[in-house]
């Protein structure tokens, strides 16, 4: 592919302990794409992403992000850069309005020069639909509605790179359905890594998929091309 | 309409009026309670907006206490110069202690800020030859003037001790309404996410120590010039808890608890014991009653209850 590389790893790799939680990973990702992650559970997928926006360190390797080292940079520097991060398990500012918890996102982009602050967190919460309940405090919206104001506070963050982690769990079918639009709608302007367990939604968003196992990649490519992967098959259904 | 603005504004002009109208021994309170009001607040800026626990603000206190009654005793400076000194001095430690102490948090945060308040205080008993240890020292009368003015005049001390606490008031206020307190909040309620917003919460965690600490430190000092008193019991545990005491009753993360937790925990102690010898039980019990059903502080439960918006 000819596309620049946004973000690069290699030979990255995590050990704990004797444990391998990652190794030897080579992972390019093109400018534009939405790329999912997939694989068993304990397959190292929340340590890969973990590693690129840097909550937690590389044991060996190497991070390239927009063709500049990172591997060194503190986490608070990598999401500067344009790398935004959205959890696993919620976490938002539960006893702040959900206005706040956007303004703090958007903030850390402008740093003091807060003049458009507003208008681009009340633009955000539009987007993603929670635009009516700004004032509501987050700890009380509904679970769903949370997950939204955790991609509110993405989108606040205007990153280059933005990395969703397991974004549907606990999401019934209607929402899934708004989440896939709202994600293909950010997936204009911004690149996006998704982890994601819920088959239909990979093969439905996706450009390209890499396929986690034991720390390890063992397959890349496109939704079909995954589809029909022998190698792929197995470290689903085991062997 | 800056509704807070203008309630904080009102506040301080109602503490103008109470000067002329107050007993004389309330007036004397009073004084007293603003100084120990502003300490709280700085207390607050740590403990209610960032959701860090200091067990050592004693320390902080002291040193502008100290820092100020030194120069006056050992340097001959006037209360002016020597106030400025306390409040540097005070900034100092607080940078040293902050750049030290921060390498933990939660319960370890809470140990070492203690003990090194503690070894702040054994300092003072050791230097006992300059410090004069435990019995402390008295700032004269003659030398507690800056220019004619006598602050150990009721009057100007009631309104010198009112001009600090509301200078203090005011910025936190700005504070806490300023990105930067939009960020300290954010530590206070999940530090983690804060940091994968792009900020640097170390760095905003150790600016909130040495402004928490040289407001307190403020405070120390302007105490040792409006009482005349610079003594170490000011640096030992009890001066760590009481501004937690006092922010946690007039309501953590509120701009105006820290006075009405000081004046309340005040009136509490002086008039119950009054009443009766037994007056530490009847504050106990208060205190078990304002944890069990007033939890967010006397402050927090007028913003929960009724003003939403209050900072």
């Amino acid at each position: 592919m000819a596309a620049v590389n946004l973000l690069s790893t290699r030979a990255i790799c995590k050990e704990y302990g004797g444990l391998k939680a990652v190794q030897n990973v080579d992972f390019d990702l093109p400018k534009g794409e939405v790329r999912a992650l997939i694989g068993p559970n304990g397959a190292g997928k929340t340590t890969f992403v973990s590693m690129l926006c840097g909550r937690i360190s590389v044991s060996s390797g190497v991070i390239e992000f927009e063709g500049r080292d990172v591997t060194a940079l503190p986490a608070h520097k990598r999401i500067s850069l344009g790398i935004a991060y959205t959890f696993q398990i919620t976490s938002i500012f539960n006893n702040l309005t959900a206005y706040e918890n956007v303004a703090i996102a958007v903030q850390g982009r402008l740093g003091n020069a807060t003049n458009t602050l507003d208008a681009q967190t009340i633009n955000a919460l539009t987007r993603v639909g929670l635009e009516s309940r700004s004032d509501q405090t987050a700890g009380d919206l509904a679970y769903g509605h949370q997950r939204l104001l955790e991609i509110a506070m993405g989108l606040g963050q205007k990153p280059k790179l933005l990395i969703l982690d397991e974004p549907t769990q606990g999401l019934s079918d209607s929402e899934i359905n708004e989440f896939k639009a709202l994600i293909r709608d950010i997936s204009k302007e911004t690149t996006i890594l998704l982890i994601e367990h819920n088959i239909d939604v990979v093969m439905s968003l996706a450009d390209r998929i890499t396929v986690l196992n034991f720390g390890e990649i063992i397959a890349e490519g496109t939704p079909d091309e995954i589809h029909t992967n022998a190698k792929v098959q197995l470290a689903y259904l085991g062997g | 309409m800056n509704k807070p603005l203008v309630l904080h504004l009102g506040l301080i002009a109602l503490l103008i009026v109470l000067q002329f109208v107050l007993p004389v021994y309330h007036h004397g309170v009073l004084a007293r309670v603003l100084v120990m009001a502003t300490y709280a607040m700085g207390y607050n800026i740590l403990f209610g907006y960032t959701g860090l626990l200091s067990l050592g603000h004693a320390m902080f206190f002291a040193a502008g206490l100290y820092g100020m009654g030194l120069s006056v005793q050992h340097l001959g400076l006037s209360v002016g110069p020597a106030f400025l000194i306390g409040i540097l001095a005070s900034a100092l430690l607080s940078l040293a202690v902050g750049l030290l102490a921060l390498r933990t948090i939660g319960v370890a945060f809470m140990i070492v800020t203690l003990m090194f308040s503690q070894t702040i205080f054994l300092t003072i008993l050791y230097f006992n030859s300059i410090t004069r240890g435990d019995e402390g020292f008295v700032i004269q009368q003659s030398v507690r003037q800056i220019g004619r003015l006598d602050l150990s005049d009721p009057s100007t001390r009631y309104f010198s001790a009112l001009a600090l606490f509301a200078i203090v008031l005011l910025a936190v206020l700005w504070l806490v309404r300023s990105p930067t307190g939009r960020v300290l909040i954010a530590i206070r309620e999940n530090e983690p996410r804060a940091k994968m917003l792009g900020y640097d919460t170390w760095r905003y965690k150790l600016a909130a120590i040495v402004m928490s600490g040289t407001v307190a430190g403020t405070a120390g000092a302007a105490y040792g010039v409006l009482f005349g008193y610079v003594g170490a019991s000011f640096a030992q545990v009890p001066y760590s808890i009481f501004p937690l005491l006092w922010v946690l009753l007039g309501g953590a993360g509120t701009v105006m608890g820290p006075l009405v937790g000081t004046l309340f925990m005040f009136y509490l102690i002086d008039l119950s014991s009054a009443v009766t010898d037994a007056y530490m039980l009847v504050v106990g019990v208060v205190l078990v009653l304002l944890t069990m059903f007033a939890r967010n502080g006397l402050m927090g439960v007028v913003r929960e209850r009724w003003l939403k918006w209050l900072p």
